[in-house]
């Protein structure tokens, strides 16, 4: 297996009126071809900062990004906006969260479709359009043909994102960003495009990172996991040995918050208290430190660094679980 | 042909809902069939939870209690009041004692109000206490959903985050002390970690304030933690209406069934046992003959074409509309 995708001490920061906001604070990442990985934080984690900068979609005046980005052999972070754009279709494409206002609103499906098929790859008209029938058929939308000549506001927001999923994967693309995909859609929707998601990615043979705030929907399609907290990494690990054997007290709050199915009627919810340390004013310990139920003294002056245990299990934590020493639970 | 198997005794009910139908009109002289002929009850501490995909009718289904949408025909019937028939001035103060909490909790508050005069409104509106009363009980109100009322008082709806803004809109919907809340996928845009914590808080001020819930949701896994009932909708019909407990442990509609299935499960080694179930649902527009269900279903046959199932007990308090339950 080659590395498609290898990010190297990536920093994102934001000038605001509060000062600086660091989203991103130093995230390594090597993401292997042919694999998915999912991304997993809650609201404000740093997350979507992540993979849109990964991207080279963040490029605003008010934007600093830092550290190296090699996608495919070719080092991203050195490249110019133009050569980055080349990337996007054929090298990468990315699925947003909103299905709702992702598509133009005023232009028929196949023409948004045909767009990158005629920019990118060069088809002719005719080529393109039957092309395009191809993909709407590979995201298993019934009568394509019929679906060239409408309106996005004519579809229902799980028509729409596979109308995102058919543009994104219209040019075979090597890497694909899922931000959030299924958040907008109901749940037998979601069950839908997950399904779909995992498929395309087989069946293309595309490596796929899979952002979301839900672990849930992380466990039955990647194949490693790698959990944000406050713009850092805090775990990371093959999707199966990190639900088996979670490390860090953040990663198991956020499990056991998840609404189960197999709970007990009118049982209460396990919660995380407290939210985010504020971006313009992070603390110097362990950014979890003031919500969590195991923290220490150290806790909070010390900053812990990402640690690796067996099995490429990687931890950011100074008493992880499962391990030996004691721990007083505050 | 009467639906009613399922409703219990008049005298026991607070809310009783028979044979509600809301209709919209859209160009070309059509008509959707946003709530077909919907009848359900709920008793006094209940939590009625209300189930089905975008588009089942779940929504205008809650609207139409509150006659915030007209229903077309039908009767709601709240402590012993008609409310379909009631003059403006009445239905306004028996809507006091109903109130309704929203989907999206950043854009159901006014970003210029202060969220102290947002909790207040209803309290000024009826001219509950005199200034300094109202402060104070607005005061508690915050203190009760987990805001210190010192910090937030002052400041506007947009300085908080989505889950904090939802509880300052259930502080606000239990400002008169209703008896009744109706939850519009209170939930639903919050992040996991977040949603907890509010479904927590509703299960508290309900223990509280002595609240009946009406709790609007498209995931079956929210709903598990807080209802004590479970109403399935399908494209503006009851599919299957029952207890809690036995709608997770033996679904008898092959919708509900397919729903149940659909929840992600946290384990990488769970494997699903998916009940097939594809597609989306059919335009309300022009909704299938007999059961609607019967274009997705892996049950259906041609009597499920021809005549529509109505509600029958299958176990004790769990009724279902299909021609084939599932066993």
């Amino acid at each position: 297996m080659s590395s498609i995708l290898k990010l190297e001490n990536l920093k994102v920061r934001f000038s605001t009126h509060r000062g600086q906001l660091e989203a991103v604070r130093g995230v390594d990442l090597d993401i292997q071809a042919g694999t998915s990985i999912g991304i997993v934080g809650e609201s404000g984690s740093g997350k979507t900062v992540m993979s849109r900068a990964a991207m080279g979609l963040l490029t605003g005046s008010n934007v600093t990004r830092e550290g190296r980005i090699t996608f495919d052999g070719k080092v991203l972070s050195d490249m110019s906006r133009e050569d980055v754009r080349n990337e996007f279709g054929t090298g990468m494409a990315m699925i947003f969260q909103d299905p709702m206002t992702a598509l133009n609103p005023v232009r028929r499906i196949g023409s948004q479709l045909q767009e990158s098929l005629r920019i990118r790859l060069g088809m002719s008209r005719k080529e393109a359009r039957a092309r395009s029938i191809e993909l709407l058929t590979l995201v298993r939308i019934p009568e394509p043909k019929q679906m060239l000549r409408k309106f996005p506001s004519q579809l229902s927001g799980g028509m729409r994102q596979r109308i995102m999923i058919a543009i994104a994967i219209s040019c075979n693309p090597k890497l694909l960003f899922a931000d959030e995909p299924t958040t907008a859609l109901d749940v037998t929707v979601q069950a839908q495009i997950l399904e779909l998601l995992t498929d395309l990615r087989q069946r293309l043979n595309m490596t796929m990172v899979l952002v979301t705030h839900d672990l849930g929907v992380v466990a039955g399609n990647t194949d490693y996991v790698a959990v944000m907290y406050a713009g850092e990494i805090v775990e990371q690990a093959p999707t199966t040995e990190l639900f088996a054997n979670m490390k860090m007290p953040y990663t198991e709050a956020l499990f056991k918050s998840i609404p189960n199915i197999q709970m007990k009627a009118g049982s209460r919810l396990p919660v995380i208290e407290g939210r985010l340390p504020d971006p313009t004013d992070r603390p110097p310990g362990c950014g979890f430190a003031a919500r969590c139920s195991y923290a220490q003294d150290k806790c909070f002056t010390d900053h812990p660094e990402l640690e690796v245990a067996k099995d490429g299990h990687l931890y950011r934590c100074w008493f992880p679980l499962g391990d030996s020493i004691q721990r007083k639970v505050s | 042909m009467t639906n009613h198997a399922h409703l219990r005794k008049d005298s026991d009910v607070l809310l009783r809902v028979e044979d509600l139908v809301v209709e919209f009109k859209v160009p070309g002289n059509k008509v959707v069939n946003a709530v077909s002929s919907v009848s359900f009850d709920v008793k006094e501490g209940e939590t009625l939870a209300v189930v089905g995909e975008s588009g089942c009718g779940k929504t205008t289904l809650g609207k139409a209690l509150l006659q915030i949408q007209k229903p077309k025909s039908g009767t709601v019937r709240f402590e012993g009041n008609e409310l379909t028939s009631l003059s403006k001035s009445d239905l306004r103060s028996a809507r006091t004692s109903i109130q309704m909490i929203f989907q999206d909790p950043i854009s159901s508050l006014d970003p210029r109000m202060t969220v102290r005069q947002i909790v207040e409104e209803p309290l000024w509106i009826w001219s509950k206490g005199d200034e300094n009363e109202r402060v104070e009980k607005v005061k508690s109100l915050l203190n009760n959903v987990g805001l210190d009322p010192e910090l937030v008082l002052d400041r506007k709806s947009y300085e908080f985050s989505g889950g904090q803004c939802q509880r300052i809109s259930i502080a606000r919907s239990l400002a008169l002390e209703p008896k009744m809340l109706i939850c519009d996928e209170p939930v639903s845009a919050l992040d996991v970690s977040i949603q907890a914590q509010i479904l927590n808080l509703l299960n508290d001020m309900k223990d509280r304030y002595g609240l009946t819930l009406i709790f609007i949701s498209h995931d079956l896994s929210v709903v598990k933690a807080i209802s004590t009932r479970i109403m399935v909708m399908y494209l503006g019909k009851v599919c299957e209406i029952g207890t809690t407990e036995s709608i997770y442990s033996k679904p008898a509609h092959h919708y509900t069934a397919a729903l149940i299935s659909s929840v992600p499960v946290p384990d990488p080694t769970h494997k699903s046992e998916r009940t097939p179930i594809t597609g989306e649902p059919p335009s309300p527009v022009d909704p299938p003959s007999g059961c609607r269900f019967r274009t997705r279903c892996p049950a259906a046959t041609e009597l499920c074409a021809t005549e529509e199932p109505m509600l029958r007990e299958v176990s004790d308090g769990q009724f279902v509309a299909c021609h084939y339950p599932r066993a």
